[in-house]
């Protein structure tokens, strides 16, 4: 058998691939995975190589060359030696691309996920819905930055763009 | 002409379209990275923080297809950092100086504006990696026109003092606006290739959207309809770009190739 075909003998299956990828943390908001946060577009062999399709959330992130960094790091400790990283930027990247475990492990976290309606439907501490705005831009370039004013905290909102 | 002739005359009007795209959105980027640590309040610090930052990541998503489109093996970097004034093609209003924080809130609106129009338009050029740029860009520039626009009102119709630091900030910046609506022969090429619209037909909806944003802010447009030009032809800049690049260039200058 030549090494080519040995190999591809031996790839792990996609949907196993996508299981390694969903334990990979986004760098800034670490409770969700890349795979929750929608930026992994699609995982394909092709032969022996494996390629993984990754869309940027803001053009500017500065989390972008850690998340590839990551990916690579998290694949490769898993087995896969050739890889290839494709930055794909159509169709570009959306908030309703978030998973619904995503969502709620953000809530958790404190922060607020995005809703259509542009602004957080509650406060992620106490529930309240009597909110204000402080800023359109926050930590991080998808974040903005509201407070409740029911209990007064200041709290994270994941932009819905 | 024999075609390969026809070919690289288009191929040079394309870079230098993508070098005005990208130089606006680098110079602009980096004026207004300018305030980080100096706006007058944290949360307006941070606004003007992620504006550029987008602006920056704008800009690399431009200038590393002009250095694709060029194929002499330059990266976004390369542009960046390795260019010397004349070879820049941003227009002038993103050069000038900041002034005060309302001078350049009303320089980001007037660019937001044309810039969300062009957009629009670049969306669906016949060219996918523009219309991929363009698709991706327009959401975050979506975003930046509705903090100007407003913050635009918020200070015109503010308080006295806010009101007439808008107004001069208008009348110093508007003969500036009219440099981002004139054609050339790049921009005829990229008409007549499907790639991009001729910037004078976008001054109508520019007029109409700044116009309504103008009028909430109780500010007036000046009279008068002379044109500062020069920057996106490259044939002549402000004395003020030698200073944006002296600072931006600085360490690909002194320490050549140093990498993070």
């Amino acid at each position: 058998m030549s090494d080519v075909a040995a190999g591809m003998m031996n790839r792990p299956d996609i949907n196993q691939i996508w299981a390694w990828l969903d334990t990979v943390p986004d760098p800034e908001i670490p409770v969700i995975s890349l795979v929750d946060l929608g930026i992994i577009r699609g995982v394909e062999w092709q032969g022996d190589t494996l390629t993984v399709a990754v869309t940027p959330t803001y053009s500017g992130c500065p989390a972008t060359a850690i998340i590839n960094l990551d990916i690579e790091t998290a694949l490769r400790g898993h087995g896969i030696e050739k890889l290839v990283l494709k930055r794909q930027l159509a169709p570009a990247w959306t908030t309703d691309w978030l998973s619904d475990k995503g969502r709620a492990a953000l809530e958790d976290y404190g922060i607020a996920p995005p809703q259509p309606a542009g602004g957080p439907k509650r406060c992620p501490q106490c529930q309240g819905n009597n909110l204000e705005r402080l800023s359109q831009f926050g930590s991080t370039p998808c974040k903005a930055q509201w407070r409740c004013c029911d209990c007064l905290e200041p709290f994270d909102y994941f932009k819905c763009i | 002409m024999p075609e390969k002739a026809v070919n690289e005359s288009d191929q040079q009007a394309l870079f230098q379209f993508l070098l005005r795209l990208g130089d606006n959105t680098l110079v602009l980027g980096h004026r207004v990275s300018e305030w980080c640590g100096h706006a007058p309040v944290l949360e307006e610090d941070i606004a003007l923080a992620n504006t550029a930052l987008d602006l920056i990541g704008q800009t690399q998503l431009w200038l590393g297809l002009a250095g694709e489109v060029e194929g002499k093996g330059r990266d976004a970097d390369a542009l960046a950092f390795l260019r010397d004034i004349w070879d820049f093609r941003n227009i002038l209003m993103v050069e000038l100086p900041n002034g005060d924080f309302g001078q350049t809130i009303m320089r980001q609106f007037l660019y937001d504006a044309w810039s969300s129009v062009m957009l629009g338009r670049l969306i669906k050029s016949g060219n996918p990696a523009i219309a991929e740029i363009a698709g991706k860009v327009s959401k975050e520039v979506a975003y930046h026109i509705e903090r100007s626009a407003d913050t635009v009102v918020g200070l015109g119709d503010g308080t006295e003092e806010s009101h007439k630091r808008m107004q001069a900030a208008l009348n110093y910046l508007y003969p500036y606006v009219g440099e981002m609506f004139l054609s050339d022969d790049t921009d005829a090429a990229m008409v007549s290739a499907g790639f991009a619209p001729d910037p004078a037909s976008l001054r109508d909806e520019y007029d109409v959207l700044v116009a309504k944003v103008l009028a909430d802010a109780t500010l007036t447009l000046p009279d008068g309809s002379y044109t500062h030009k020069g920057g996106r032809t490259g044939a002549m800049h402000t004395e003020h770009l030698g200073h944006v690049l002296t600072s931006m260039q600085w360490l690909q200058r002194a320490y050549p190739g140093s990498q993070w």
